[in-house]
């Protein structure tokens, strides 16, 4: 038997748990556990600049690996930095565990020094959370932990420990259990078989029939199931901002992003579909517009983990609680055997018509490419996503902040894979893309990883350059820079009538290529479209140095096509700043 | 609808503001809250009542199953069942109306726990509608103070609510 202190117990169970990384910063309530880990701990630690960096990075890695990310934190100011992190994670249902030092249990509740209710302050943004009384609980407790985070629908959990519970000489007993099991909490293991052979039946009589498919298909690694039975039945596919890459998005099937900002055709074909497959979506506000307008002709099968997900928003005529890979095995086994049954399912000929309307539509308004409006030589931002995509090979992992780059990255980088695509769809979180690739490019060293960003949220995390520098890691940054806050400017362009309240920088922006070079890094500046291209394959060239692409674009550009809100519905959207539907 | 939802849940610290905390995160009210453990010390029974459309509950009800403090819940509206809120009332008795108070409470079958010269502190239990037509009865009295336990409920019959 073998006897540990809390912080040891900590270090320990994170090893036993096979966690690779720890994102983290030190402070007074965590320092026995970081003593613990200095001493005696195989997993190494990422030390970031600020605590928000460290779940942005940890969620990275988990959304590229999907395996939990574990972060480090002090108590105070440095668990109320990781909240906005944990907001995030919550969001997008991200596996994510965030160990947060508490003041001394004697010293709760009396406003100590750096002392926040955590466990308060994070409720409502965390799958659930544990405040530690009793040291000998600990291993138990994290086992518990990244059970929850990682089971069901993901998400962050919490663990707050006091400094007391940690100190070096008090020791316990260590056993890291192997199993856990609670009585309430029992993620559901299989769909309902009834409710699986419905769906199988419907979704064979569809006319105009789409799947319609989320994040919850990559976070349930049914990529390759959804693509076997898109390609089985010669469906459409659309994929939500988080869904991409679930199918892949160079194949012909594909119909592009939904939503918001979605394709021409994939929002025309959802709208006139008469059946649709949700899978692991959860019909957000982006992507329905005006919800009592959403799809009227189409009965809705809704397959989700989460029942709460289920018809919260938009009413299933089928709804089927399960996981996604076992629901859609089960899908596709009933598919395959009505079709034996009855071979002229489904019905051919109503499929070739939809096909030949959704090609109508897909050719009508295609991505945009090229010069919108006049005659400027400015770069426009869809041809740097496009020179990323063809210097990448379209094999990259792409992390994105929030924004205008965020939009163009999403429609112009088909993403063949699942978990390439890694961006806060959900909280909306700028900040989000550096830290995040850090995380990717530490679970994947050998992988090209790039982030997309605009020179608004890339200083919201810029300190994390230092973190680079630290960890060499050499990620690149795609600097889509228009000296605006550009999608603020985008709404006050087509709502305020141009008004740019506080969406301008005036000249206060840093020289980035000199701040790449004060924090040991290369910056590379372009401005002309015939030198995008050649910076782009200099800056992946440079295959150990983080290098950052200050690419000037042409600031008038807007994100098209955009759906007309308020009171519009699928099918309507502004295609251009005078083409609308 | 009024509804009656009545849960188990691990007798944990936070257990509470969970429920609570969801209740105003997803914009519901709660009208009456009742907690307390239950013969088995790891469980407290939480009851609540709340006002909602069937849809409103269903999707209430699916957000607080998610937590992972709560082991089971039940809708007690959904079937026949015994509610009770129970009330300590005081009101000021002198001259006539020491009488009439009395008397009324009586009728609603309550009892007086406390008397003082010009006080009496009566307790009664019974649905939420009976107490509230004990203080409508008790108008024209002179009411001090007001207490309610908030609504407790069980299923009529063989139906349980336990692990």
């Amino acid at each position: 038997m073998e006897l540990l202190s809390g912080g040891e117990m900590i270090a320990r169970a994170l090893e036993d748990e096979g966690v690779e990384y720890i994102f983290g910063y030190p402070g007074g309530a965590v320092l026995h556990i970081y003593d613990a880990l200095f001493k005696d701990c195989k997993v190494p630690h990422i030390l970031v600049r600020h605590e928000q960096a460290a779940t942005h990075a940890a969620d990275g890695y988990a959304r590229a690996t999907g395996k939990p990310g574990v972060v480090l934190v002090t108590s105070g100011p440095g668990a109320t930095n990781a909240i906005t992190g944990i907001a995030t994670a919550y969001m997008d249902s991200v596996p994510m565990l965030v160990l947060s030092g508490q003041v001394q249990s004697h010293l709760i509740g009396e406003d100590a020094f750096q002392e926040t209710d955590m466990i308060g302050i994070s409720r409502p943004i965390v799958k659930h959370s544990f405040m530690v009384k009793r040291t000998e609980d600990l291993p138990q407790m994290i086992k518990k932990a990244f059970y929850i985070a990682s089971t069901g629908r993901p998400g962050p959990v919490v663990i707050d420990i006091p400094k007391d519970l940690t100190r070096p000489d008090e020791k316990f007993e260590y056993n890291y259990p192997k199993n856990v099991k609670m009585r309430s909490y029992s993620p559901a293991q299989r769909g309902h078989t009834g409710q699986i052979k419905k769906a199988a039946k419907m979704l064979l009589a569809a006319k105009r029939p789409m799947i319609y498919a989320g994040g919850g298909v990559i976070q349930g690694d049914g990529s390759e199931l959804l693509t076997q039975l898109a390609r089985e039945l010669n469906y459409p596919v659309t994929n939500t901002l988080m869904g991409l890459g679930a199918y892949p998005g160079s194949d012909r099937q594909f119909l592009g992003m939904l939503g918001m900002h979605g394709l021409y055709e994939a929002n025309m074909a959802m709208h006139h579909s008469d059946c649709i497959l949700a899978v692991g979506a959860r019909f957000d506000d982006r992507v329905t517009n005006t919800v009592d307008k959403f799809c009227p002709g189409a009965k809705v099968i809704h397959i989700d983990i989460d029942p709460a997900t289920i018809s919260k928003i938009v009413m299933a005529d089928i709804p089927i609680v399960g996981p996604v890979q076992s629901v859609l095995t089960e899908l596709l086994g009933q598919v395959t055997l009505l079709r034996k049954k009855d071979s002229s399912l489904p019905d051919e000929s109503a499929l070739d018509r939809w096909w030949q309307q959704i090609e109508e539509w897909r050719s009508a308004h295609g991505l945009f490419t090229g010069r919108r409006y006049g005659q400027s030589d400015l770069i426009m931002p869809q041809q740097v996503i496009e020179s990323l995509y063809r210097v990448t090979d379209g094999d990259a992992y792409v992390t994105s902040d929030v924004g205008q780059h965020q939009m163009f990255a999403a429609q112009y980088y088909p993403f063949d894979e699942p978990r390439r695509w890694i961006n806060s769809g959900g909280l909306g979180t700028m900040g989000f893309g550096l830290p995040a690739a850090m995380g990717v490019k530490l679970a994947f060293p050998d992988m090209e990883v790039a982030c997309v960003t605009g020179e608004g949220s890339i200083q919201m995390n810029i300190q994390e350059l230092s973190t680079c520098n630290q960890y060499k890691t050499a990620v690149k940054i795609i600097n889509l820079r228009n000296n605006y806050l550009g999608m603020v400017k985008q709404w006050q362009d087509m709502q305020y009538e141009g008004r740019y309240a506080m969406s301008t920088y005036e000249d206060s922006l840093p020289d980035f290529v000199k701040l790449m070079e004060a924090y040991g890094h290369v910056g590379i500046q372009v401005d002309k479209l015939d030198d995008l291209e050649g910076a782009m394959k200099e800056a992946f060239a440079l295959k150990d140095k983080l290098v950052f692409l200050d690419v000037i674009i042409d600031p008038m550009e807007h994100v098209y096509p955009m759906h007309i809100a308020p009171n519009g519905s699928m099918k309507d959207m502004w295609l251009s700043k005078n083409e609308r539907t | 609808m009024r509804r009656i939802i009545s849960m188990l849940m691990e007798n944990e610290p936070g257990a509470l503001s969970r429920v609570v905390g969801l209740f105003s995160q997803r914009g519901y009210n709660i009208e009456t809250l009742n907690v307390a453990p239950t013969d088995d010390a790891t469980l407290s029974r939480l009851t609540l009542t709340t006002v909602g459309t069937d849809l409103h509950i269903e999707k209430l009800t699916k957000q607080l199953n998610k937590l992972v403090d709560v082991v089971k819940l039940v809708d007690l509206t959904e079937g026949a069942h015994i509610e009770r809120d129970m009330m300590l009332i005081k009101i000021r008795a002198t001259g006539a109306a020491r009488e009439e108070v009395k008397r009324v409470t009586d009728i609603f079958r309550g009892q007086i726990v406390d008397v003082s010269p010009n006080v009496y502190t009566i307790q009664l239990s019974g649905t939420s509608d009976k107490l509230d037509s004990f203080v409508a009865a008790m108008a024209e009295a002179d009411i001090l103070e007001v207490v309610r336990s908030g609504v407790a409920g069980i299923s009529r019959g063989e139906k349980v609510l336990s692990l």
